[in-house]
């Protein structure tokens, strides 16, 4: 008796020791220096957890919890699929990958909800019985990791391009209105009756929501998806810590969750987006009475294009998440040094959704070895456009686009934007005349100072550093 | 078993942490950080071991173990994908790497 509660102790020590190591580790990530150091913290503090709940035992005499070669066996099977995955996969495909891990976790919680309500539901045991407020968070905890499971699961579809964009019929806001609906009553009716036909019911319908939800949103939206998903999942994961009396999965799930609401805000604003926005209207699909745009698209050859940059001061790079699908930072950071070499001032100007997720361009941009303090935000930047001698946009459009100040019809009109219009001279890198994802005309391209240089990123890039050395011979000043 | 309102308590301020925490975050953090923050709650693997440990049929094993199986991916993956966006972080006037703390 006597060392099974030290044992106890131990247990439960080390899940405090768990729960500040998290919470100093996400601290510690909120800072470019101590971030590398954060996620490390936050890790050790989960394997610590994870070593401790082997000693978990529930019967006397045993050392080792009960299935613990079963539990030895998941963890080390998915670690071993997730971690060579997780190494190996591009760095533009990292939010679809954080989709599908944060929508693990979600079905995770919703596991555990499920093992509690059928254990109570099935056995006549006593002990196994929950208090009212314990089923009633096992069935919301198990309901918003449900969704975040198969939620997540199609966003990473989409994301990953598995999956046609988006699925919408006439009708589709009722019938995903009432499978909410029916997954919310009928788990609030098991609350009360614990019966197994029920809980599995109100499994299949919470799981079914997750799928109806997500499918009518666009691309676009889906940063905003899956970050709302991110703090679903952490809700969830408090909310079945309580049913499990297991404090420390309370506070880390909670801190995430309410992380992750706010970060969805942020990103929602952003977009100049409310989260019913994203979640319950069709973007895009209408449009219809926009204004004309008046001008035409100047094309430029990449050697005059050079000759401009060589004139230039003051040069600042607006990367969109196309420069990222051509694989071109890594040139174009190239590029950037041989101006820098050439005493210009160059930075880069990042809106907060360029790529695919609030800070995704500047990810890639680390990725090329582009120093942060050469990456601006947008508040910082717009206020030197007036000063800009030249402004090379590549890939981005939407994030550009002045009719969002102008043209009270757009779809896209209030979202905050770069304000590359007021540059002296603007290049725009771009493989064709295609739209951005609002799938609207873009006024900054017909204006008079703005120049369309007409090819893939990476070629761009490197016809304008062989234009660049052509013009001074190669060597700099 | 954790008292109610002890509970409502812990909720109220674990939630302001978070709030607090991520409030100051620069915008070029924002997508390690929503990583990270995914790795957090794969803490959620050690809730769903104890689900695995107190299975008794052969329906709760296959739960648990799915429970386990979807945590522990949610916990590696998290960190891996994590870390490596992380070590990418490097400033211009420190050119040398591995001035972060090993």
């Amino acid at each position: 008796m006597q060392t099974a509660q030290i044992v106890s102790f131990l247990i439960q020590a080390s899940y405090f020791v768990a729960a500040v190591l998290l919470i100093l580790g996400i601290k510690r990530m909120s800072s470019p220096v101590t971030a590398r150091s954060g996620i490390q913290w936050a890790g050790i503090g989960v394997l610590v957890a994870v070593v401790a709940t082997f000693f978990h035992s529930g019967k006397p005499g045993h050392v080792l919890i009960e299935n613990a070669a079963l539990i030895f066996v998941a963890i080390a099977l998915s670690t071993a699929i997730a971690w060579v995955w997780g190494k190996k996969v591009a760095m533009t495909d990292m939010p679809q990958m954080v989709a599908l891990y944060n929508g693990m976790g979600g079905g995770s919680a919703a596991a555990i909800g499920a093992s509690v309500l059928l254990d109570a539901a099935m056995s006549n045991n006593p002990e196994h019985a929950l208090t009212m407020t314990q089923a009633l968070l096992a069935v919301i905890g198990a309901l918003i990791g449900s969704i975040s499971l198969t939620g997540s699961v199609i966003a990473w579809a989409k994301l990953d391009g598995r999956m046609d964009k988006t699925f919408r019929f006439s009708g589709q806001q009722v019938v995903n209105g009432a499978c909410f609906l029916a997954a919310a009553l009928i788990g609030l009716y098991a609350v009360w009756h614990l019966e197994t036909q029920w809980v599995v019911l109100f499994f299949a319908l919470a799981l079914t929501f997750g799928v109806l939800m997500t499918l009518p949103i666009g691309g676009a939206d889906m940063p905003v998806v899956i970050s709302l998903y991110n703090a679903f999942t952490g809700l969830a994961v408090g909310f079945e810590g309580y049913v499990q009396g297991n404090i420390a999965l309370i506070i880390a799930g909670t801190v995430v969750g309410a992380a992750g609401t706010l970060l969805t805000r942020l990103m929602a604003k952003a977009m100049n987006r409310s989260i019913s926005n994203v979640l319950f209207s069709n973007f895009g699909g209408g449009g219809g009475s926009a204004q004309d745009i008046k001008g035409s698209l100047k094309p430029i050859e990449a050697d005059d294009a050079a000759s401009l940059l060589y004139m230039a001061d003051n040069v600042i790079i607006v990367p969109g998440y196309g420069m990222a699908v051509a694989q071109a930072q890594h040139k174009i950071w190239e590029l950037s040094k041989n101006l820098i070499d050439r005493g210009k001032s160059v930075k880069f100007a990042i809106h907060p959704v360029a790529g695919r997720m609030p800070g995704h361009m500047n990810v890639l941009l680390a990725e090329a070895g582009v120093p942060y303090d050469l990456i601006a935000d947008m508040d910082d930047i717009n206020p030197e456009f007036p000063n800009c001698d030249v402004a090379i946009v590549i890939g981005a459009n939407d994030v550009v686009n002045p009719v969002a100040k102008t043209d009270k019809s757009s779809p896209i009109y209030g979202m905050p934007i770069l304000d590359v219009a007021n540059a002296k001279q603007v290049i725009v890198i771009k493989r064709g005349k295609g739209t951005g994802f609002a799938g609207i005309e873009n006024a900054l391209f017909y204006q008079d100072n703005t120049r369309m240089l007409y090819a893939d990123g990476q070629d761009a890039a490197n016809k304008l550093i062989a234009g660049l050395k052509a013009v001074d011979g190669g060597g700099g000043h | 078993m954790i008292d109610g309102f002890l509970a409502l308590y812990l909720f109220m301020l674990a939630a302001f942490t978070g709030h607090e925490i991520i409030s100051r975050v620069p915008v070029i953090l924002h997508t390690p950080l929503m990583s990270g923050s995914n790795f957090v709650h794969g803490i959620v693997l050690v809730g769903a071991m104890i689900a695995l440990g107190e299975a008794t049929t052969p329906l709760q094993q296959i739960i648990g173990f799915i429970g386990v199986f979807l945590g522990a991916g949610n916990a590696a993956g998290g960190y891996v994908v994590t870390e490596r966006m992380l070590e990418m972080f490097k400033s211009s006037k420190k050119p040398a790497a591995g001035g972060e703390n090993k």
